[in-house]
Order: structure tokens, then C-alpha cells, then sequence
């Protein structure tokens, strides 16, 4: 049972256990995948491009026949009763991949009907997350004239439309302005609230650190990271800020227990232990005269996090290969 | 899901791809309904008027009466074919595809609902050409039952045969290739505009080897009452072309051939 050993089955939106997939090319884009997922979760599923990520996605939506291992989705297992394991599912593909000479209503309607509900309840549903989408006054035109930000909330109204039990977002918010990104985690944070289980893949490491509680990181084919996103968290053991300084310096300030570099004159970055309090920083500048007009996060710390993780990954994975014979 | 619910779920998709069919072929009635039409008058102006009349009888028909029946099931092939050779190998091209292939639905389903679609424009077809043939020769059709029969069995014969070039075709020429150097030929010579007892020996031996021969003539019996073929062998012949070609879809959905990874 890999993962799941511990628990009971039912626990899980969704199962993944010793996952394999070999494309015909050779590649091997996942090596031995375990992990779970429980019901009602809100889980990143985060990696490098080419990770596995897509892969993993499209083998749990039978996009993808996988070479070996199992997926369970609500205890049921996707290889022996495919319908049922998909009718609890919705997905968000990365790509766009509706008929854009169909319009929005009549995509959500259709996709409606291939999940066995009647037209009426499927004309009711479509207007009700077409308006939560702020889709509704398109809902009759064309969807090949829709924006860009447009187009990916109809594919998460399409998703919706079957009120899935387990909704998987594969990178919903790329391409899309803040304003728009926002206005979706608000909508897919709401849906989660209410009960669905959502497993999110994103590049924008501030939006799983802000919506996720539970994450693993997938890097060649193999989860390298897999914990509760304040556990990961509480693993960062230096954090970094960028100070804006008031006055230009001649030279770089320094501070016992604390690495500091002037990237110009006027702006430090300051890389501190967790141990260590900002208030010894500022203490100490303030000392040396210098003042700080402002400072921020160099960057956020899941990306600090998944940063290391990767490189120590590949690094590790290298290592064998560079060795001399 | 329970067998009922399972059932429910089924049909609510069947009429969900169909209604999305039809929607599409109504919605380009420029590209689906109208050529054929104008293609098929052209027919019967040409061969059925001009040369038509030099020709004389056939079969104890007039030429037009007699090509009547070979050009509305070489319409009804053409489009039935066409469309669920455009229509999914487009959804596929398209990714939209997918929209059917994550959905709960059994590949049976998804089939029967694109065969249906494609069942649907070839009739459409098949009327509107069988209305125009009306223009120019008055019919009186014979066996109403065989007729329709061998209509109905011949356009999912062709739907299904365009759902295999649909799955393994690549890029848009795939979906021409059939059509112009398969389908094309062995509908000409299949009997649309003669009778096979007018050939060599030796061509009309030759001709018992090409399925369409019996759809031409199983649908000329059901409309005139003549035939160059037994009706038994037309019904033998297209059933099991039918049988083949619905199974070797399936397995080849089931495999996920030309659409899952």
C-alpha cells in the first residue's frame, strides 16, 4: 500500500502507489510515485518543468496508461473501475482544450452531459459557475473570443460543472494578471472550504504557499518532498531580505552570526539565521548609522525552499555520474 | 456506480455527444448539407440528363432512374464518413478530446454517440439528394424496409471506418488520403453508374471483391427491385464489415491508439 500503509483507504481523495510511466521514447517520467492524499485537502503538487507533474496528472485523469503501479481515487481504483474513479473528478488541464468554435455555456452543458447529468440540472450548474467565474455575460459568445484569463476560468467552470469530489488544477493561473490570479484563489479556496479535495500544480510558488496545506515536490520523475506545507516551512533555516537604504554606503556593514551583501550602494541583502531576531539587525545598523527605508522578502520562502530541494536533488543525482572510473 | 445510475449516465451522454453532433453539422450547413446537394445535381444534369439519354435503358430503368439509388448511398458514404472523420479527428487535433476521455463515460459510448452523429448527416444527406433526384425522375420505391435498412447499416459501416482513420491519423492529410484513394475509386466502381453485368469477365470478378458493390446494389433493390448481387450476400457482407469494424474501434479506443499516452 506504500504511502497509505497507516491509514485506512477511505481516508484518501486520492492514492498513489509505486507509479511508474515510461513513454515509448525511453523516457521515464515517473520512477516509483507513492503518495496520498486525504479528502478534503488542499495539496501542491509542485516541481521543476518536465518533473513528472503532467504526467502524474494525466495518469490519475486516464489521460495517461500508466507502465506499472496503482491510483486509487476515494478508494477506487482507476484501472479497475474507471468510470467510477472519473466521476469524481474534475481537472483543469495546463493547455487549453475546449472547442473554441463552441460557446462557453454549450462547453459547460457538454461536459455536464458526459458525466450523466440531465440538461436541465446541467443548464442550472453552468450558469451558476459561470456567474461565480464572471463568465456569464460571454456565455453566448464564441469561446475563441475570450481573453486569455477568460479561457481559464471557463475550463475551471467546465471542471466544476460535475461538483467533483476531488478537483485538480494543473497550473489554472499561468498567463493570468494578479488581479485575475487573485479573484481564482478566492473562487477554488471557497470551493475547498465547502469540502472538495484540490490538488494544485503551479510555477508560482506564493500561490501554493498562500492556499496549500499539504505539498509534495516532484523532481525527475521521483518525490523528493512530501510534509505539510508549515512543516516544510519550518525547515527554512536562513531567510534573506532586500533593505532599501536611505543613504548610499561606501562599504559593506557587518554583523556577527549574519552574511551581508551590498548588491549597490544603496540596498543589503541580508541572509540571517532562524535563530537570529531582525531586531539584532536593525540594532546593529542602526548603531553603524545606516537607516533602512524599507525591506522585503528576497523570495518568498517556499521558493527559497523548493530552490534548495531541487538542486540539492540534482546535485545528488549527478554526483554518481561525474564521479572518475 | 450502480448498474441503473451506470445506464442513466450513459444515455445522458449518447444524447449529449449526438446533440453536439448535430448542433456541429447544422452550424456549418455551408460545408455539411449544401455541396453535396450541388454535387448531386450536377450528377444528374450530366451523367443522368446528357449522357443519361444516349445510354438509354439499364436494369429496365431509365440511366436516370438507375443511378438515382448509386448516387444518394455514394452521398450517404461520403458524409458519413466525412463527418466522423472531421468531426473526431478535429476534437482530437483540438485537445477537446480529452473533454470525453477523462469523463466517466465507456468508450461504447463515446463511439455509438460519434456513429450516431455521422449516421445522422448521411441521412440528412442521403434526403436532401434523394429530394433533388426528384427534380429530375419520379421513383417509386420498392421495398421501403430494405431500402432504409441498407441505408441505416451502410452509413455505420462507413462512420465507424472513419473513426479507425480518425484514430490513427496524424495531421490533416491523414484524413484525405482514405477518402480520395480508397474510398473514392471503389465507389465509382462499385456499380453507382453501371450495372456489373455490362463488365469483362474477368473486372466483374474483380468486382465481387468491393464491399461498396453490395451497398450499392442491397440499396438499388430496396429502391428499384433489381439488383446485380443476392440480397442475402449485400446484408452478409455489410453486416460483417460492420461487426469488424465496430470491434476493431473499440479495441483500438480501449487501447487509448492516438489519444492517451
Amino acid at each position: 500500500m506504500g504511502a497509505a500503509t497507516l491509514h485506512t483507504w477511505w481516508m484518501y481523495a486520492l492514492e498513489v502507489d509505486d507509479l511508474r510511466k515510461t513513454y515509448k521514447n525511453g523516457v521515464q517520467a515517473l520512477k516509483g510515485i507513492s503518495l496520498a492524499v486525504a479528502e478534503g485537502d488542499f495539496f501542491a503538487l509542485l516541481g521543476p518543468n518536465g518533473a513528472g507533474k503532467s504526467t502524474l496528472i494525466g495518469v490519475v485523469s486516464s489521460l495517461v496508461t500508466a507502465t506499472g503501479g496503482e491510483v486509487r481515487v476515494f478508494g477506487t481504483s482507476i484501472r479497475e473501475e474507471r468510470s467510477r474513479a472519473m466521476s469524481c473528478i474534475g481537472l483543469v488541464p495546463q493547455e487549453l482544450n475546449f472547442n473554441q468554435f463552441e460557446k462557453p455555456l454549450e462547453i459547460v452543458v457538454n461536459q455536464a452531459g458526459y458525466y450523466g447529468i440531465p440538461r436541465a440540472t446541467a443548464l442550472q450548474r453552468a450558469e451558476k459557475y459561470l456567474k461565480q467565474l464572471n463568465l456569464w455575460d460571454k456565455a453566448q459568445r464564441p469561446s475563441r473570443t475570450l481573453s486569455g484569463g477568460m479561457k481559464r476560468r471557463l475550463m475551471i467552470a467546465r471542471a466544476m460543472v460535475n461538483e467533483p469530489r476531488l478537483l485538480i488544477l494543473d497550473e489554472p493561473t499561468a498567463g493570468v494578471d494578479i488581479e485575475i490570479r487573485r479573484s481564482m484563489w478566492e473562487f477554488i479556496r471557497g470551493i475547498n472550504d465547502r469540502g472538495t479535495t484540490v490538488i494544485l500544480t503551479t510555477h508560482y510558488l506564493e500561490e501554493a504557499e498562500n492556499l496549500c496545506r499539504n505539498i509534495a515536490i516532484i523532481d525527475q520523475g521521483e518525490i523528493i518532498q512530501n510534509t505539510d506545507m508549515k512543516s516544510l516551512l519550518a525547515t527554512l533555516d536562513v531567510e534573506t531580505f532586500v533593505l532599501d537604504l536611505r543613504e548610499s554606503l561606501a562599504e559593506c556593514p557587518r554583523v556577527d552570526g549574519m552574511e551581508i551583501v551590498m548588491t549597490d550602494g544603496r540596498t543589503l541583502e541580508a541572509s540571517l539565521p532562524k535563530q537570529k531576531s531582525l531586531n539584532i539587525l536593525f540594532a546593529e545598523l542602526d548603531r553603524q548609522g545606516i537607516q533602512v527605508l524599507s525591506m522585503r522578502n528576497k523570495s518568498n520562502r517556499l521558493e527559497e525552499l523548493f530552490m534548495r530541494l531541487v538542486d540539492r536533488n540534482q546535485a545528488a543525482l549527478q554526483a554518481p555520474q561525474e564521479r572518475p572510473a | 456506480m450502480s448498474g441503473s445510475a451506470g445506464h442513466s449516465v450513459n444515455w445522458v451522454g449518447f444524447v449529449t455527444i449526438v446533440r453536439k453532433e448535430v448542433t456541429r453539422i447544422l452550424r456549418i450547413w455551408g460545408q455539411t448539407i449544401v455541396p453535396p446537394a450541388i454535387t448531386m445535381t450536377l450528377y444528374f444534369i450530366i451523367f443522368g440528363e446528357l449522357i443519361g439519354r444516349r445510354i438509354g435503358d439499364m436494369g429496365g430503368f431509365s440511366y436516370m432512374q438507375y443511378i438515382v439509388p448509386g448516387l444518394v448511398i455514394m452521398s450517404v458514404i461520403t458524409n458519413s464518413y466525412g463527418n466522423m472523420v472531421s468531426s473526431f479527428f478535429g476534437a482530437k487535433f483540438g485537445k477537446h478530446i480529452e473533454e470525453l476521455l477523462i469523463s466517466p463515460l465507456p468508450n461504447w459510448v463515446i463511439l455509438a454517440g460519434y456513429v450516431a452523429g455521422a449516421l445522422l448527416r448521411g441521412l440528412m444527406v442521403g434526403a436532401v439528394v434523394l429530394a433533388v433526384s426528384l427534380f429530375f425522375t419520379p421513383i417509386e420505391v420498392q421495398h421501403p424496409l430494405v431500402m432504409l435498412s441498407v441505408l441505416l447499416l451502410t452509413a455505420i459501416v462507413f462512420a465507424l471506418a472513419g473513426m479507425v482513420n480518425a484514430i490513427f491519423a496524424q495531421k490533416f492529410d491523414d484524413i484525405a488520403i482514405i477518402p480520395t484513394f480508397v474510398l473514392a475509386p471503389l465507389t465509382y466502381l462499385g456499380g453507382v453508374f453501371y450495372s456489373i453485368s455490362l463488365l469483362p469477365e474477368f473486372w466483374q470478378g474483380v468486382s465481387v471483391f468491393n464491399p461498396i458493390l453490395y451497398m450499392v446494389n442491397g440499396f438499388r433493390y430496396g429502391m428499384l427491385g433489381v439488383s446485380d448481387v443476392s440480397l442475402a450476400l449485400s446484408y452478409g457482407v455489410i453486416l460483417a464489415a460492420a461487426a469488424m469494424l465496430f470491434a476493431w474501434c473499440l479495441y483500438l479506443l480501449h487501447r487509448g491508439t492516438g489519444l492517451r499516452s
